[in-house]
């Protein structure tokens, strides 16, 4: 297995894939096919508990714990929302719970994601980044709790 | 000569464009094309002139200043509610009351008369199509009061069924609360019917002309309504401004709304004696610039002709529909007989937001969700549609722009 390259690293990739695209519609292209390669989220996480709050759409996100890192699976029924999940469990997944917490994700707003989307609510983009954050400092606290006692 | 009569009775689009300087501006270097005028409009160049006017020459609080500012402030502000009397044809200038906007109207209502009236066991009764506004503040008085929120069913068309409002109808009915013309499928209401099968009860009827205010002729004391609510932003008029109608004697006998200045005539620590109508429903120093210009609005639209504005919103619904039910997978969410010009739909397989984004993407500004209806929603088992709404300033060839956005959104996402 190949080290795990740092979430700045990837953050970095991205936008350098993204400074290739002429126009918007391309740069949606390759979103709506990212979101139609992302994984079926399991049926068994579709539930009420899972779903992120203040999106149009409806975005479930999950997160396992795994030999200290946080590995991210996320299902929306709107294939944009699903390209934006796909590049954020790209960024994120895998990584420590402090490597999350501290994650600057500016490459949201360097793709031009943020004029284009999450101002608002409808978008969800944001939200599923706080999601994301809360996981992670779920499992931080929930550490720091297990050392202590 | 017949070619003269015709030309006057059409309404000269390109001219009127040019008076909305932001129809003029780019989104993501595409003309913008607006049709998210449901939610609000754009205001004209007269309305922006009257709001710069207000605050750059006679800026001033109205009703008590002895000073010239404060004088032409009220009288300016005073000339929108006789505006607003004459827009709805109410009976008199005391049953105006200037609010922040429909919903505010819809709260006062629910806050004022509703506790005032409302006991144990009343039923108050709404319709399957209307807006949260509309629902929430008559099921918070129902909670309060021990009170029953009942609902007239609508069909697949998204009509409402007059043969079960009929049968919902007693002598246990206090209030009908309805819309005029639906914000997500476009649906006009009989509300004539509605209001007189309502009277027959003895209930009292509030009207939500939100959306039919800009379309539609809006005549108070033919409709007989008890209360009418509208708001100045989707009559190309600034936000924050709203009208609240009620009849005179339900005016008088309700209680204050909001106490404050502005209400008061008289206070001291013992007693308070309230103002005349409709200052009573007032507290505060109101939204003066906003409400001066809001009559700009409407005498923009009186000039012009609500029965011009009418035909040619009318041809664009039934092109944009023509247009829209040519596209492979489209299904059209309220196929009312009466519609205003809004037009909702969804397309198999992919979800309105998906879609916005990319009309957006191409300039092209729709809404898309459950637009504040989301028991509509449940009525049709959807999650939401996209909806286009048309006002006086849009075109044929703008509808032709979104036909094709749409074709490629669908390339696109299928």
């Amino acid at each position: 297995m190949s080290e795990q390259k740092s979430i700045q690293a990837v953050e970095d990739e991205i936008v350098d894939e993204f400074s290739l695209f002429d126009s918007w519609d391309d740069k949606y292209e390759y979103i709506i096919d990212l979101g139609k390669k992302l994984p079926p989220l399991d049926e068994q996480y579709k539930k009420d508990e899972n779903k992120v709050r203040g999106c149009q759409s409806t975005v479930w996100l999950v997160a396992d714990y795994r030999d200290g890192k946080i590995f991210f699976k996320a299902e929306s029924d709107a294939v944009i929302v699903k390209g934006l999940i796909s590049m954020l469990i790209r960024v994120l997944s895998g990584h420590s719970p402090e490597e999350i917490l501290e994650a600057k994700l500016g490459f949201i707003q360097q793709i031009g994601m943020t004029t284009h989307l999450a101002q608002t609510r409808s978008n969800g983009l944001l939200s599923m980044v706080k999601q994301m954050k809360n996981f992670a400092l779920a499992y931080k606290l929930k550490n720091e709790t297990a050392t202590k006692s | 000569m017949m070619k003269t009569a015709i030309k006057s009775n059409t309404l000269d689009v390109y001219a009127i464009r040019r008076q909305f300087p932001i129809l003029n501006r780019k989104v993501k270097d595409n003309a913008l094309v607006y049709f998210d005028n449901a939610a609000t409009s754009q205001k004209p160049q007269a309305v922006i002139d009257a709001l710069v006017h207000y605050y750059s020459y006679y800026n001033a609080n109205i009703h008590r200043g002895i000073h010239t500012l404060a004088e032409e402030a009220t009288a300016a502000f005073e000339e929108s509610r006789t505006a607003a009397q004459q827009f709805i044809n109410a009976s008199s200038r005391e049953e105006i009351v200037f609010t922040r906007g429909t919903t505010e109207g819809i709260n006062l209502v629910a806050a004022t008369w509703g506790r005032q009236n409302i006991k144990a066991g009343d039923e108050i009764i709404v319709s399957n199509m209307e807006h949260h506004s509309n629902i929430v503040p008559w099921q918070v008085l129902c909670e309060e009061k021990g009170a029953i929120l009942k609902v007239i069913p609508i069909n697949e068309d998204g009509e409402l069924l007059l043969d079960d409002y009929e049968k919902l109808l007693s002598t246990n009915t206090k209030l009908v609360s309805v819309v005029h013309a639906s914000n997500a499928l476009g649906t006009v209401n009989p509300v004539k019917k509605i209001i007189d099968l309502a009277h027959a009860t003895g209930a009292v009827v509030l009207i939500d002309g939100a959306q039919s205010s800009v379309h539609l002729d809006i005549d108070v004391q033919a409709l007989n309504c008890d209360f009418f609510v509208f708001s100045s932003h989707k009559i190309y008029g600034p936000t924050g401004v709203g009208v609240f109608f009620g009849k005179k004697n339900l005016l008088e006998s309700m209680p204050v709304y909001q106490g404050g200045g502005e209400m008061i005539k008289e206070v001291n620590f013992e007693k308070t004696i309230f103002n005349d109508l409709p200052y009573k429903y007032e507290a505060g120093t109101p939204n003066i610039g906003d409400t001066i210009a809001f009559k700009t609005a409407l005498d923009f639209v009186k000039n012009i002709g609500k029965e011009k504005i009418r035909k040619h919103e009318e041809m664009l619904l039934d092109y944009a529909t023509e247009q829209l039910e040519n596209l492979p997978g489209l299904k059209i969410v309220g196929k009312a007989k009466e519609k205003v010009s809004v037009i909702s739909f969804v397309i198999d397989k992919i979800h309105p937001q998906d879609l916005g984004i990319l009309l957006d993407n191409r300039g092209i500004a729709v809404r898309t969700g459950h637009h504040c209806a989301q028991p509509l929603m449940d009525r049709f088992c959807i999650p939401g549609t996209t909806r286009a709404s048309f006002a006086m300033y849009n075109t044929k060839e703008e509808i032709d722009t979104l036909v094709v956005g749409l074709e490629k959104a669908i390339k696109m996402l299928a």
